[in-house]
């Protein structure tokens, strides 16, 4: 097996993420997958758009594109259907993922492209200072919601499930074994795969709804992640305070480009009959 | 052999880039566009290429950026209100070196404005549409023919200026069926990227050669590529020195600015002798072509000039084709005055006229002729 070490910068450390941010964990994991399946280097791209997660690209020593906010996925869209044998994942966070690029994220899943979306979800913008996002649970303290937020905060899973993706994953940073193992089953499955990673940001959405410390927020994921059994039998008015973690979802279809060949080749043969 | 084809401009558009050697289109379709992406989505797939309908607009430019990055020749198409939502992409392309084609089939604005109506109103969009410090190339075909040649070398320059570049056409030229020649690629020169010669481990994607393009590796090479939006090293991490900030935005701008004497190209009408000369551009310059013929036969030495690149604005070439009698310009243009405003710039020398219209019909010879009747009284 490779050294997960090759596909990383580590001359490049430390990292710039805060202290007790939880990137650093979601960084190696996905390393780890790739030495996993022993990914060439020169075969897989790495996309992200812009963010505390967007300067993941920087530790990568493989191909990395590192382009505008909320993009990552429309950008991966062009490099993974121009050049299919190529292992593409778009690193985004869910102010990338699925505020200002949700639009691409419901289009991607349904278009079923073979390619990995790993969204670390830590509720909020913290590149920015720590705003709301589509992603801050109902109530969620942040610095434009001093108030509360009033607005519903996405399932990043349901919506991806919802809109077709053919593997979908939440994990946590606390477990971290699990994490490693279903990024490197997402980025093995063949068509659109997603993984979300709840994450941790001590430095703003921590701080403002009473998880004071990196390490209170581990223990809140470690204690709040369910397994489906575990969760399921959870009174309802339960739930909400619970995250269902583990594969959520695994179909088996024919991706995008397994269909856009036989399109090629029925183009081919109607061209022949024209001509 | 080519083939002489009987096409509309928006077809003819897509025959040039499949000659020109694309084999990507993403896009969202748009009046007066849509043709392209029909013409497109039927050509590709038997070619072994790929069309892809995005979401939006926004998805449409940053797929043709990464396709581009994993070696297809790649372009999309639309109008103004989407080449609105196209320009912060766009802006990644001239800041990423990414080269890539736009093919704006522009239409009454602002906004929903005239949706299936005439203009020329994308001058400055596609100028400075996108924010901050940069220059773009911007060609501009005033026949079908020329949607043909010109599309072709709109993939040239993106590939040797490693740049995106913009073809600008109209809804008159768009859907105007003519005669083109659309020309073999045996028959036709094309350019392709410079791509890296050195070791692997010794690529840096955004060192440039001493013409200031940098060679670009594909996804999927040896040669690893770091693509980088934000202002970078050559390595293509970010750096935000002030240094590194003045060199890597002048680098850019002087790649395209310093190479007017190759990007800039016009097409003249008796401008030797002329006293005063049209500058126009696109379905315009048909007309100021005629206009000028019509004011001869009026006594009045009128001449032409059709800017088939409109930027860089093609000053030397504009400059040497002006003769010693030329002392008054009439630019003609289907907007409130765009062109003008370079024109005014460029030759403060000269005493410079305008004749425009944005009612959403064509400019026709008669209206320009009336001006420069008027202008030279």
């Amino acid at each position: 097996m490779t050294d997960y070490r090759d596909y990383l910068r580590e001359e490049l450390f430390p990292q710039m993420w805060c202290s007790g941010c939880s990137h650093g964990i979601s960084l190696g994991s996905i390393a780890r997958a790739m030495a996993a399946l022993n990914l060439e280097r020169h075969k897989t791209v790495v996309s992200t758009g812009i963010g505390c997660w967007g300067k993941a690209d920087d530790y990568f020593r493989t191909h990395v594109f590192h382009g505008t906010h909320g993009r990552a996925l429309s950008f991966a869209t062009g490099i993974k259907v121009a050049k299919p044998e190529l292992t593409v994942l778009a690193l985004m966070g869910d102010g990338d993922g699925v505020t200002i690029g949700g639009n691409h994220f419901i289009h991607s899943a349904r278009r079923n492209l073979d390619m990995t979306a790993i969204i670390t979800n830590n509720f909020n913008y913290g590149m920015t200072g720590g705003q709301y996002s589509a992603s801050s649970p109902e109530g969620s303290i942040t610095t434009t919601s001093k108030y509360g937020t009033m607005e519903e905060g996405f399932d990043i899973c349901s919506l991806a499930i919802a809109s077709g993706a053919t593997f979908v994953a939440r994990v946590n940073p606390y477990h971290v074994t699990q994490m490693d193992k279903l990024i490197a089953e997402a980025i093995a499955h063949k068509g659109f795969s997603v993984v979300e990673i709840l994450s941790n940001c001590p430095t703003y959405f921590a701080r403002y709804n009473q998880k004071a410390s990196a390490v209170e927020m581990m223990k809140y994921f470690k204690e709040r992640s369910l397994s489906r059994k575990k969760y399921d039998a959870l009174p309802e008015e339960e739930k909400e305070n619970y995250f269902l973690t583990g594969k959520l979802h695994q179909v088996v279809k024919d991706d995008f480009h397994k269909k856009y060949k036989d399109l090629q080749k029925r183009a081919r043969e109607t061209a022949e009959e024209v001509s | 052999m080519g083939k002489v084809k009987f096409l509309q401009g928006n077809h003819a558009c897509v025959e040039g880039a499949v000659a020109a050697g694309a084999r990507f289109y993403a896009g969202y379709p748009i009046t007066p566009s849509s043709e392209v992406a029909q013409a497109a989505s039927d050509k590709l797939p038997p070619l072994g290429g790929y069309y892809v309908q995005m979401e939006d607009e926004i998805a449409s430019m940053a797929a043709i950026v990464g396709s581009s990055l994993s070696g297809l020749k790649s372009f999309t198409a639309t109008s103004g209100p989407g080449l609105s939502l196209m320009q912060e992409n766009l802006g990644m392309a001239i800041m990423g070196e990414v080269p890539c084609v736009i093919i704006d089939v522009a239409r009454g604005g602002p906004s929903t404005g005239l949706a299936t109506k005439q203009a020329q109103g994308d001058v400055m969009q596609t100028r400075w549409g996108t924010h901050g410090d940069h220059t773009i190339i911007v060609v501009t075909p005033a026949s079908v023919q020329e949607c043909f040649d010109l599309t072709v070398r709109a993939f040239n320059l993106s590939e040797k200026y490693r740049t995106p570049v913009i073809v600008l056409t109209d809804k008159t030229i768009g859907h105007l069926r003519e005669k083109v020649d659309v020309r073999d690629p045996s028959e036709i020169e094309i350019i392709d990227r410079k791509r890296p010669t050195c070791p692997p481990g010794d690529y840096k994607p955004y060192r440039a050669d001493a013409d200031g393009i940098p060679p670009l590796a594909a996804y999927g090479d040896k040669h690893l590529l770091r693509i980088n939006s934000s202002m970078h090293g050559e390595e293509g991490f970010i750096n935000q020195s002030p240094q590194n900030a003045t060199a890597l935005s002048k680098r850019l701008y002087d790649k395209i600015e310093n190479n007017v004497a190759d990007i800039g190209r016009i097409k003249t009408f008796q401008t030797e002798d002329a006293e005063i000369v049209i500058i126009s551009f696109g379905i315009s310059a048909r007309s100021a072509f005629r206009s000028a013929a019509l004011a001869r036969q009026a006594g009045i030495k009128a001449g032409a000039i059709q800017l088939q690149t409109l930027w860089p604005f093609p000053r030397p070439q504009v400059q040497e084709a002006l003769g010693n009698s030329c002392r008054r310009l009439l630019v003609a243009e289907m907007n409130m005055g765009q062109l003008a405003l370079e024109v005014e710039r460029v030759f403060t020398d000269m005493e410079v006229y305008r004749v425009n219209k944005w009612s959403g019909e064509d400019l026709l010879p008669r209206e320009i002729l009336d001006r420069l009747k008027e202008v030279s009284e």
